[in-house]
């Protein structure tokens, strides 16, 4: 028993201290934040797989508010229940709440100040890194049969090209799933 | 004034659905619009220092609007506010993703919305990416930062080749891109 209570905490302290450090250091949309949690939850904890994090990212993308705080819920609560939950969303809280109250009174000086952008602009080039190796690694998880290659491939031209809006690509994706699944049915019974 | 904000921010937290670029005009409409919390030139400083700054820019704008009108109690008024929708809707979401993922309309359904999630991820990579190396120009060799290409190229190899720490490898992006810049072009 005293040993579950020790693992249980222990992993609420892993999910605080996971995303406290995931979002102090995470510039940029949900996107991005979400391929680093695939990185600590995924590849470094093994504590879930990368089709459940491309699912979960999925149900964070499409639920409302940021992408950030809807995926720490859903792992949060995964691993640790409804005290898992919080403990991952005040660890994603904590550093932007931290930074910009620092920030409010001396905003003007932050945002014209020439090293700190340097700083910036580095560490994003490290970001796009990160973020194309996660891309490399679902990107061959996913594509596991010729529709879901073409899929692939629309919804990239229709996001980055076209602007297309991302909840409206979610949704188009589940249609064309439920079509392929009926039309695979209607296949069988007729071959049958 | 605290339930005037938490309210406030319950409501773009609950609209806010698809990211950042949907949250920002339903912030600018409570907070500048209806409100009148901050004005519009302050509302665009907020907007870039959320660009620079870690977090979803909700949790950016409900610190420096909840801070500024009612101290402290005010910042975490407003960011509760703007999380509690996520917690219940998200967490019904992952409830029933968890009891009904076996069933085979729903293995085929998420087997459709992986690809196009990893389409997105790479469609911001690819945005960000365009971003540091040509600074928002036109994609042109004579508008790259070689110095920035140098580092991301440097960087994938780090992550990929050696394993490093992700957030490791950022941080010495940030360092050595900084100290190159300075040496390459002082002043």
């Amino acid at each position: 028993m005293a040993e579950k209570t020790e693992s249980r905490s222990r992993v609420l302290l892993k999910l605080f201290t996971g995303m406290l450090g995931i979002s102090t250091f995470t510039f940029g949309g949900g996107f991005v934040i979400v391929s680093l949690m695939k990185q600590k939850f995924v590849d470094q904890l093994h504590w879930i797989d990368e089709n459940e994090m491309m699912d979960l990212t999925a149900l964070a993308q499409t639920a409302p508010g940021p992408i950030a705080v809807n995926a720490a819920v859903l792992v949060g609560r995964r691993m640790g229940g409804f005290a898992g939950m919080l403990a991952a969303v005040l660890g994603t809280v904590l550093p932007p709440m931290a930074v910009l109250l620092a920030l409010s009174a001396c905003y003007a000086a932050f945002a014209e100040n020439r090293y700190a952008a340097l700083m910036l602009k580095g560490m994003q080039a490290g970001v796009a890194a990160v973020i194309f190796g996660v891309v490399w690694d679902l990107g061959r998880k996913a594509a596991d049969s010729p529709l879901h290659i073409v899929l692939m491939a629309a919804a990239f031209v229709a996001a980055f090209v076209f602007k297309v809006n991302v909840v409206l690509l979610l949704a188009l994706a589940v249609l064309i799933s439920i079509l392929a699944v009926l039309l695979q049915q209607r296949g069988q019974k007729n071959a049958g | 004034m605290l339930a005037e904000l938490f309210f406030s921010f319950l409501q773009i937290g609950l609209f806010s659905v698809g990211g950042g670029y949907v949250a920002i005009p339903l912030i600018r409409q409570q907070v500048v619009e209806t409100n009148s919390w901050l004005t519009m030139a302050v509302f665009n400083d907020l907007v870039t220092i959320a660009e620079m700054t870690p977090g979803p820019i909700g949790i950016n704008a409900a610190t420096f609007v909840g801070v500024r009108t009612a101290g402290l109690p005010g910042a975490v008024a407003a960011s509760l506010g703007f999380v509690l929708p996520s917690l219940v809707i998200t967490s019904l979401l992952g409830w029933a993703y968890y009891r009904y993922r076996k069933l085979e309309m729903m293995r085929s359904i998420l087997g459709g919305l992986r690809p196009v999630v990893v389409a997105l991820i790479a469609s911001a990579a690819l945005g960000i990416a365009a971003q540091v190396l040509f600074g928002g120009l036109a994609p042109l060799l004579g508008n790259t930062d070689w110095l920035a290409l140098a580092v991301m190229l440097g960087a994938f190899l780090a992550l990929r080749l050696l394993k490093w720490n992700p957030i490791l490898t950022m941080l010495l992006s940030g360092v050595v891109y900084t100290v190159s810049s300075l040496i390459l072009f002082p002043g």
